[in-house]
């Protein structure tokens, strides 16, 4: 145990600190700011910004997990919204649950969508999920149990590369199909919505977004950590291995298949708790989240904030979604999708190592050049297909 | 002779002028006429009954004014008059324009959905005697829809005068339907009658044959029992091949959308998350080059497919070179980035098009020769889907022809294989991605064409294609077009084959997890290339 820990501060570099310190500073301050200081003040932060500052958490969390299987494994998931929404169904679940009597139809059962669809039973699919425990399982098991069997299937016939994005994407693709409709059991397109409390919290409530955004930011650390322990480890020398040469690797005696399903998988999983912490933040999920166009969205966050880099991957997530966010609300909307799309081809084109990566390369030729003795200096090596 | 002359009547009383009519036949309509203008649905039934059964010239006018509510009455008059599409007046029983200022208390003969099919039949058995060919088949068939027994006397007649043999069919089988639910017809006449259905065999011969009343005799419930079974195997075999022929027009469009992506994906190994835009921009030359027809040229309208063809391949695979050249090539052997790079560039054209066109669905007219369909047994084929997979195939061939025969062909197979050795030999092979690349696009431009006659031409157009395009890439093996073609229609017909069991939606589920489970048994796909290409 004390040897893990050791390692694990052993294996934060000085920009890892930076940035831990950093998180845990806004998971600290962003809530005080909102609770203590009063609105008339200049400090004061809305509650509006605590609530879209924990969307941004979420998808943060989301990019990790993209960029512990893209940047350190090489496996280019063009699905993982999937996942993302799957955790984020299973805590939608819980709190359609807690509506109890407090919906339309009053059933103290039934969700209203079903009321409406006269059902006369709840599905087998909805039992548990009325209490927080199993909903939280599930969050974290429907995610993995699927990434786990679709993965082992894919790892184990060797799809590789663009392959498997095409086929995460179809399964993406398939999954937000069979949402939408309504006797898939999960609200159709509508989505669930209209939640009310959260362990017996409203979730409306100032109090709450903050404890949200909190825990957001506290899963993101958390998942930073776990993938920093990860990739530091002889595992994640491994996985960097099959990213860089899967065939070698192979050759080598290491089982690939098996390392690449227990990252996707572990992946799957975050990205599952992700969707989770999301859902009672913007008070909706609904199937377009499986959107094929949002995993590949989440994909540039990564890209853009250089992936390979796993802070960089919180930071590509953030400023690609404040761009966002200040894109499509004003009279430039039409813009934002020219805006995406251009980031898309100018970051493959001039930035592949993103925004982080290039920081860290730059930073290193510098090192190189003023250091005379570093001939043979190590630099990170650069991220390959 | 008389027949034609009371047609030209009915053609000059239509535009309003006044030409004599007999007495006779005035009074017993002026009598028909007077129920109208009771303003009660009940007597406007009987007016109708009457107008029908006047014989007059004037009757079918009449009927159609009533059904296009511009039958007019005034009560304080009791005269009934039509009223045409410019506000003027006509008497309805002669057919001059109404003199003098018109009435106060004017108002729509007011009609609901029984009065509707009332009319419909009157006109069916109006129209039996019509000259026309095509007019008799219709009548024959809205009296087969609404069998009133009202039409019986005018069927008759029409099918002994008879000479064509396909409208005396739809005579008699109007006829079968009638006596099916007459009261007082003998059970011979009700036998022969359900023979006749069963003959027919379709679902509408099923509805009647279904609703046949309960109180036949045993004899004829029976025959009524038989013919519904034989009737429904029937139904059955030709609903399999309906579902085929489905599936061969689902696999023709994958194919177009496919065969594109077919040589960029599977001939470069440049994977083009932009080819449904190219598809799309194809079809938005469609609709641009319809719109110069329709401002300076109507009469080429039936030409603006074969217009719009070479521009939407030249401006798709021009539009692919500057992608290739600006894009593509600064990303060759990395494809994760190139797929990044052109999902971006999907998103930017989409908007583009979405900015100068507008979001919503554009409207792509058919030209006449891919407009309505025709029967082939059992089945309906459009024309329009029969031109597709038609089209369709002859991209292929053609494409399969510039691949093998011309000395383009030869060079793009040549750097596929070795780029190193082609470039060797003096083939500037830069100049191949290029071109490549453009024909690809090019063949998704033209692709675009033929969808803008199926789909709505909206942004999105393109979209919907991608995913399906690549599992059908996939699916028959990349670098291989044989493999596209039989993977496009197998998919196709598979999908059409599950829809019925398992509904559009999760058909199109079970057919992608079929392809994911299919790819762990044959990763390479159907039609897997071997030898040294395959690890290049």
């Amino acid at each position: 145990m004390r040897s893990g820990s050791h390692r694990l501060i052993r294996s934060l570099d000085r920009g890892s600190a930076v940035f831990l310190a950093a998180m845990v500073a806004i998971m600290v301050g962003v809530p005080l700011l909102n609770l203590l200081v009063p609105p008339t003040s200049p400090f004061h932060i809305s509650t509006y910004l605590v609530a879209l500052f924990g969307k941004y958490a979420c998808y943060a969390l989301l990019a990790l997990s993209i960029d512990l299987i893209w940047g350190y494994c090489g496996i280019l998931s063009l699905g993982h919204g999937a996942f993302f929404a799957l955790g984020g169904y299973a805590m939608g679940m819980y709190l359609m649950r807690q509506i109890g009597t407090r919906g339309v139809y009053a059933n103290p059962i039934l969700p209203d969508f079903m009321v409406f669809l006269n059902w006369r039973e709840l599905p087998i699919a909805w039992y548990g999920f009325q209490h927080f425990a199993y909903a939280a399982l599930m969050v974290v098991l429907v995610p993995g149990v699927l990434a786990f069997v679709f993965g082992w299937f894919a790892f184990r016939s060797r799809v590789t590369g663009v392959y498997l994005s095409i086929i995460t994407q179809a399964l993406t693709y398939a999954l937000m199909l069979g949402f939408f409709r309504n006797n898939f059991g999960f609200g159709g397109n509508n989505g669930l919505t209209d939640f009310k409390d959260i362990l017996g919290f409203n979730v409306e409530a100032e109090t709450t977004r903050a404890a949200l955004f909190s825990i957001s930011c506290l899963a993101v650390i958390f998942g930073f950590l776990a993938c920093r322990a990860i990739v530091a480890s002889k595992l994640g020398k491994v996985l960097i291995a099959i990213r860089d040469a899967e065939a070698r690797t192979r050759f080598l005696g290491y089982r690939v298949e098996s390392y690449k399903l227990f990252v996707f998988t572990l992946s799957a999983c975050m990205a599952g708790i992700a969707g989770a912490l999301y859902v009672p933040q913007v008070g909706i999920i609904n199937p377009s989240e499986f959107a094929p166009g949002n995993s590949i969205e989440a994909v540039i966050w990564v890209a853009v904030g250089g992936r390979g880099t796993l802070a960089g991957a919180v930071i590509g997530a953030v400023l690609v979604n404040y761009a966002k966010t200040f894109f499509t609300s004003g009279f430039l909307a039409p813009y934002w999708l020219y805006m995406l799309g251009g980031l898309f081809i100018l970051v493959t084109l001039l930035l592949p190592r993103g925004v982080v990566g290039s920081l860290h390369h730059w930073s290193a030729l510098r090192r190189d050049r003023t250091s005379a003795a570093a001939e043979d200096g190590v630099t990170e090596p650069a991220p390959a297909e | 002779m008389r027949f034609g002359r009371a047609c030209l009547l009915i053609l000059l009383l239509g535009f309003g002028l006044y030409v004599g009519c007999s007495g006779a036949h005035a009074a017993s309509l002026d009598e028909a006429l007077s129920h109208f203008a009771a303003d009660d649905f009940d007597q406007t039934e009987i007016g109708i009954n009457e107008v029908a059964a006047s014989g007059s010239p004037r009757a079918e006018i009449i009927l159609r004014a009533l059904q296009n509510d511009q039958l007019m009455f005034s009560a304080a008059r009791k005269t009934v008059y039509i009223q045409d599409d410019s506000g003027k007046l006509f008497d309805a029983a002669t057919g001059e324009p109404a003199a003098g200022a018109p009435p106060d208390d004017l108002d729509n003969v007011r009609i609901n959905n029984r009065l509707r099919g009332t009319i419909e039949a009157a006109l069916g058995t109006l129209t039996l005697l019509s000259k026309d060919a095509d007019t008799r088949f219709k009548a024959a068939q809205a009296v087969f829809k609404s069998h009133e027994a009202s039409a019986l006397p005018t069927l008759e007649k029409a099918i002994a005068q008879e000479a064509n043999s396909s409208v005396k069919l739809a005579m008699e089988q109007a006829r079968a339907a009638i006596f099916l639910n007459m009261p007082g017809v003998s059970d011979a006449q009700k036998l022969a009658a359900i023979a006749m259905l069963r003959h027919r065999g379709d679902q509408d011969a099923l509805a009647l044959l279904a609703d046949i009343p309960s109180h036949e005799s045993p004899q004829v419930a029976r025959a009524a029992l038989d013919a519904i079974q034989a009737i429904q195997t029937r139904l059955a075999e030709w609903d399999v091949v309906q579902d085929a022929w489905y599936g061969i027009s689902l696999g023709s469009v994958l194919l177009l959308a496919a065969i594109g992506l077919a040589i960029t994906f599977g001939v470069m190994g440049v994977i083009n998350m932009a080819h449904g835009e190219m598809v799309m921009l194809g079809a938005y030359v469609t609709f641009f080059v319809q719109e110069a027809i329709r401002r300076y040229d109507p009469a080429l309208f039936d030409y603006s497919l074969a217009i719009a063809l070479p521009l939407a391949f030249l401006f798709s695979g021009i539009i692919g070179i500057l992608i290739e050249r600006s894009i593509i090539r600064f990303l060759y052997g990395r494809p994760l980035e190139t797929l990044l790079a052109t999902w971006g560039l999907s998103l930017v054209l989409q908007q583009a098009v979405r900015t100068i066109f507008g979001p919503d669905n554009r409207n792509v007219g058919n030209p006449s020769f891919m407009s309505g369909a025709f029967n082939l047994g059992g089945i309906t084929i459009t024309y329009n889907r029969l031109w597709i997979v038609c089209f369709a195939l002859v991209v292929f061939v053609a494409l399969i022809g510039l691949l093998r025969l011309t000395r383009l062909g030869l060079e793009m197979r040549a750097v596929t294989q070795n780029r190193a050795m082609a470039a060797s030999m003096g083939i500037r092979t830069s100049r191949i991605d290029a071109l490549t690349f453009g024909l690809g696009s090019g063949i998704a431009g033209i692709a675009g064409v033929a969808l803008s006659q199926i789909d709505n031409v909206s942004p999105n157009l393109g979209q919907g294609y991608i995913i399906d395009s690549f599992m059908v890439v996939v699916f028959g093996g990349v670098g291989n077009l044989w493999g596209t073609l039989v993977g496009a229609f197998s998919l196709g017909i598979a999908n059409k084959f599950l829809e019925p069991y398992a509904g559009a939606v999760l058909g199109k589920i079970a057919i992608l997890v079929l392809i994911i489970l299919f790819i762990q048994k044959r990763p390479r796909g159907l039609f897997a290339l071997k030898g040294r290409a395959v690890e290049a």
